[in-house]
């Protein structure tokens, strides 16, 4: 697999999951680049990083050698590239942005915006060194939301308003070419809540419809299960024992006398019952997941909120579940 | 433990206010910025207020707990309610409303060129301000209506949720642009010749253009461009007047977030981009908020105790409890955290906390209870 699109729902932790698997797909002395679109810098911020140029650098170094490389795509110096490269159209950038044209091309005109970044990105994936061999060993791009992904990726389709023939769909379909490869795949990063697996299931539908591969869905920020499946039961059927919860409080010293036992005991088995409710609710959405029939990975809730150290811990679990 | 507290967010206060005639939340993607508008605008109707929310893309159930099933474009009454007030709820659908604007101001010829045109119909249906545009434009039609005594405006979950304030410059920007009268330049000198009749410099970036878009495309687009010239002479007033109305006393935006990092710092810019456009800032309303109702047993103690139990092998169901309780407090006091930074960068924004829910919200009772909790101070929980 050499391009990795992750997708999700806004606040499942896109960034997050992109930034740990580029760790892990780099780890043994791979070479890996980290691609951003939406132009929120949410790269520099999860490494902590001073904001991202529109430039390929080095990032972070991955566990047993290995490099990530970063690069915040801004859809206006992509359509200049893009201009230079093709076309050796250099100076005149200038006078096209002075003009309004670079403005209209990338907000107005519709789909070149995305045909610009996924374009850039894709000739990341395709570039070959002087040896002949490619520059990336892969690349992983923090996608736009699941609500956008299929039209953000079915560039050909959107642009086809545009341009029919010519110059912009030539490289629509070379962007085409690439994402609907067997090399592509298409990731999905949710949370074990009604709203965004109901939408990763919708993505996952709308993806295929389009021919467009999909990938994996990581489920983010789990929690363990620190209760026996017993308790849960009796928490949800209003037979959770208070009495020998108390007890316990007792015995550990959290308690003065019986009655402050009992009162310590009531607000826990309250938190206990929400957190029944709580399993119950994610026991019912694993199992809505797995109709989706692709492989599944479970990523913890870092304790600690997401930091560096962070992200290496989700790029080991991402790596020891196989999916790098 | 805030540092500093934040000023109390009274919602009904604002909701009461007869004065206050649009509330827009506003706030980046996944921190249930819809939930919020649509349990502010029940609780609104339930207070005798008549009240449309105008919602873009509701994820399914939201919708399903409001009633709406349907993409049509046109309010629907939800329920009315005991107080005299009644809730009307409907979904923005962006390709509808600009062919409606289309509609109303080209004459009927005209009217047909610009619909089926193929630039117009990806732009309607696919460009990325597009919803932004026509969310404001349904705005300021909803409130000339005069039918509703409070609008409650949901914001796009667009790359920067502020685009829509934005919506009216670059509009202008680009029909006043000279690119535009690059385009239009063949059409008004009345040949179809493109750009036959400009400068030396037009003539460069114009031959650029037809080397990369194709010469198609520029036909297309400057047929576009001609007949829009003529439809929207009033577009962009209109949506000036729009911007002027999110500007006036009447209006209240609430900035919602969730006690996350990203949230957060998303909030801390928006409310500086509002003040930056001098957008009336009502406060901020954090959603899904972690609280214990044993908030009195710190974790430390918690884990203490729990250790304690472990090692002793005895009541290990307690000790299994008290390890939920200490990641609760643990998770709250992280929020705490990040709630912190917000306050003392902003220390005047009024602020109501929300507590997480262990389920979602599938009906109006749903919202009323999401409404309620909105409308009641938290307690501090001592985290």
């Amino acid at each position: 697999m050499r391009l990795h699109v992750i997708t999700g729902k806004g606040g499942t932790g896109k960034t997050t999951v992109a930034a740990s698997l580029a760790l892990a797909l780099a780890s043994g002395g791979k070479k890996v680049l980290l691609v951003e679109v939406e132009g929120r810098q949410g790269i520099a911020q999860v490494f902590d990083i001073p904001p991202l140029p529109y430039e390929e650098r080095k990032i972070a170094v991955a566990p047993g050698g290995g490099d990530v490389y970063a690069l915040a795509v801004d859809p206006e110096d992509a359509m200049l590239e893009y201009l230079e490269m093709f076309y050796g159209i250099r100076r005149a950038g200038r006078a096209l942005t002075k003009m309004g044209v670079v403005d209209f091309a990338t907000t107005i005109a519709p789909g070149l915006r995305d045909v610009l970044v996924t374009g850039k990105t894709t000739e990341a994936v395709r570039r070959r060194g002087k040896n002949g061999r490619r520059v990336y060993d892969a690349v992983v791009l923090d996608a736009p939301p699941t609500g956008r992904i299929v039209r953000f990726l079915n560039v050909t389709q959107e642009v086809a308003g545009l341009a029919r023939v010519g110059p912009i769909k030539n490289h629509a379909d070379l962007v085409r070419g690439v994402v609907a490869s067997p090399e592509t795949a298409v990731h999905f990063v949710t949370l074990l809540e009604e709203m965004p697996v109901q939408e990763t299931l919708d993505g996952v539908a709308e993806l295929r419809e389009a021919g467009l591969p999909a990938g994996g869905i990581f489920i983010n920020m789990v929690r363990p299960a620190v209760l026996p499946p017993e308790s849960l039961e009796a928490a949800l059927a209003g037979r959770f024992d208070v009495g020998e919860l108390a007890l316990g409080l007792k015995a550990a010293g959290l308690a003065d006398g019986p009655a402050d036992a009992s009162a310590i005991g009531e607000a826990l088995a309250a938190e206990v019952v929400e957190h029944a409710k709580r399993a119950a609710l994610e026991h019912r959405e694993r199992e809505a997941l797995a109709e989706a029939e692709m492989p599944r990975y479970e990523l913890p809730l870092l304790a600690d909120g997401v930091d560096l150290a962070g992200l290496y811990e989700l790029a080991e679990q991402i790596t020891s579940q196989g999916a790098a | 433990m805030m540092a500093r507290t934040a000023p109390t967010l009274h919602m009904d206060a604002i909701l009461d206010d007869r004065d206050t005639r649009i509330v827009v939340c506003c706030g980046s993607g996944g921190v249930g910025k819809t939930t919020t508008a649509a349990a502010l605008g029940l609780r609104a109707a339930e207070r005798g207020r008549t009240v449309v929310v105008l919602t873009v893309d509701p994820a399914r159930r939201l919708a399903q707990s409001m009633g709406l099933t349907e993409l049509d474009n046109t309010p629907r009454l939800v329920t009315t309610t005991e107080a005299g007030g009644a809730l009307h709820a409907m979904m923005l659908d962006m390709k509808r409303t600009f062919d409606e604007i289309i509609e109303a101001h080209a004459d009927p010829d005209r009217a047909r060129q610009i619909l089926t045109n193929p630039f117009y119909q990806s732009l309607s249906s696919s460009f990325s301000g597009t919803q932004e545009y026509m969310a404001m434009e349904k705005l300021g039609q909803l409130r000339r209506s005069g039918k509703w005594d409070l609008i409650v405006v949901d914001t796009p979950p667009s790359r920067s949720a502020l685009d829509f304030l934005d919506a009216p410059e670059r509009l202008g920007r680009f029909l006043d642009g000279r690119l535009i009268r690059l385009l239009m330049a063949p059409a008004k000198a009345g040949g179809r010749n493109a750009f036959k009749l400009l400068n030396a410099g037009f003539g460069l970036v114009a031959g650029m253009m037809t080397k990369v878009l194709g010469a198609q495309v520029i036909t297309d687009i400057q047929m576009f461009v001609s007949a829009l010239d003529a439809v929207f002479g009033g577009f962009r007033q209109r949506a000036e007047q729009t911007y002027r109305l999110l500007q006036a006393p009447g209006t209240a935006f609430l900035v919602v977030a969730a006690p996350e990092r990203d949230a957060m710092r998303e909030a801390s810019y928006f409310v500086e981009r509002l003040a930056e456009d001098r957008m009336p800032l009502a406060g901020i309303v954090v959603n899904r908020v972690h609280v214990s109702p044993a908030g009195g047993l710190s974790a430390a103690r918690s884990a203490a105790a729990a250790e304690d139990l472990e090692s002793r092998g005895e009541h290990l169901l307690t000790a299994a409890v008290l390890r939920l309780h200490t990641g609760r407090m643990q998770l709250a006091a992280r929020e705490h955290r990040e709630q912190d930074h917000f306050v003392s960068a902003h220390p005047t924004v009024p602020l109501a906390q929300v507590p997480a829910m262990p389920d979602d919200v599938h009906d109006l009772d749903g919202l009323r209870r999401i409404a309620d909790l909105l409308a009641t101070p938290l307690a501090p929980s001592g985290a």
